[in-house]
């Protein structure tokens, strides 16, 4: 059946089938699953930020969305995958709080969804699909072997993208 | 300014941390009782860092629903003020607020429990401000609270994305009471920004300005 691997808040993992891959309560930050279809490897990371220029403290290059994707490409690399080959999916960049006059914080999930987006262009790597925005949490699990990712939200139905 | 790094406060500012969480508190329980008319204990503020994946874990895991009300805070004191209870503890509340036999909060709380809730983190947020404006003589203030019902993991990623932007870990000012006509318990969680800590030790004397 294999296990169930979890990534934290500002973490990365690689996952093997028959392993499965999962972050869970994704609110304003971003997770992101990038793989290549026809190997049963993938990577996923769950990013807090949108940019490593934001903060002073960079020790951890998987809690931005700039260093921690390339960080896993890296990883991914040496798990035998082709950078030029991968795509990726990705979930959350909710607004969990709608405070009136928003500062940047609140609408950091958006800015963390269009960073993602832009890196990966830059990347060259194919966005297959994305479940982004709204104001609720999500619950991400991926499967490299059947490539879908399953999205859990309280009080809505699951959904594979 | 010389640059503060989060990690490096000294005990005397973990201890002015820890005393203004005290009164702030001690403030907010009082104003909590009066809501819910009842006796409301307090435990002795904790404060200490926790790894981001920890944080959730205070209040029963990443998928565990709960809770969040949300203030941002101004002026003296950037950053923000977070209320966190399970749901049972909120239905508590709002029963005990509605002056209602308690009725277990459904899958979302209506317009009217909503609003019993934020203005409760209103007042919350409110009494132990101004406990914290009384003893620096600053002018902290809070926004109209915003309310969340979801997941934990989602709910303290907002806490938890503030403290990112200036550390790997977070600084948890942990405010635990109990107490009311059933029984509720809930966290405070405050997040000033780098230059309202900054700000806070600087007008207690503990740094040059």
């Amino acid at each position: 059946m294999g296990e169930l691997i979890r990534v934290g808040m500002a973490d990365m993992n690689i996952c093997r089938a028959p392993d499965r891959i999962t972050t869970l309560g994704l609110g304003s930050c971003i997770g992101l699953v990038l793989f290549d279809i026809g190997n049963a490897v993938c990577g996923m990371i769950h990013i807090m930020l949108p940019d490593s220029s934001i903060s002073k403290v960079r020790d951890n290059p998987a809690k931005f969305a700039d260093t921690g994707i390339d960080e896993l490409i890296k990883r991914l690399e040496r798990a035998g995958l082709r950078s030029s080959s991968l795509c990726a999916k990705m979930a959350g960049g909710a607004k969990m709080f709608s405070v009136g006059g928003a500062d940047g914080t609140l609408s950091i999930g958006e800015r963390n969804a269009e960073a993602v987006r832009n890196i990966l262009k830059q990347r060259n790597i194919p966005l297959i699909s994305l479940d982004c925005g709204g104001t609720y949490g999500r619950t991400i699990e991926f499967d490299p072997i059947t490539y879908r990712l399953k999205i859990r939200a309280i009080g809505k139905k699951e959904v594979y993208i | 300014m010389e640059e503060m790094r989060l990690e490096e406060l000294s005990d005397i500012e973990f201890d002015v941390l820890k005393e203004i969480s005290n009164i702030g508190t001690g403030n907010a329980a009082t104003a909590i009782s009066k809501m819910l008319d009842g006796r409301v204990d307090i435990k002795v503020p904790d404060i200490r860092f926790l790894d981001f994946n920890e944080l959730p874990e205070i209040i029963g895991g990443a998928e565990n629903e709960v809770i969040g009300i949300l203030v941002a805070l101004e002026r003296d004191v950037e950053g923000m003020m977070m209320f966190v209870m399970d749901k049972k503890s909120a239905s508590v509340v709002v029963s005990g607020i509605l002056g209602r036999e308690y009725t277990e909060l459904g899958e979302l709380p209506d317009e009217m429990e909503t609003s019993v809730l934020k203005e409760f983190g209103n007042i919350i947020a409110g009494a132990y401000l101004s406990a914290i404006s009384k003893l620096t003589g600053m002018t902290i203030v809070p926004s109209v609270p915003a309310l969340s019902d979801d997941m934990a993991g989602a709910i303290l990623s907002v806490p938890a994305i503030e403290f990112g932007k200036m550390s790997d870990r977070v600084l948890l000012i942990q405010s635990e009471f109990s107490g009311g006509s059933g029984n509720a318990e809930g966290f405070f969680i405050l997040v000033p920004t780098l230059k309202g800590f900054d700000n806070i030790f600087t007008k207690l004397g503990l740094k040059k300005g």
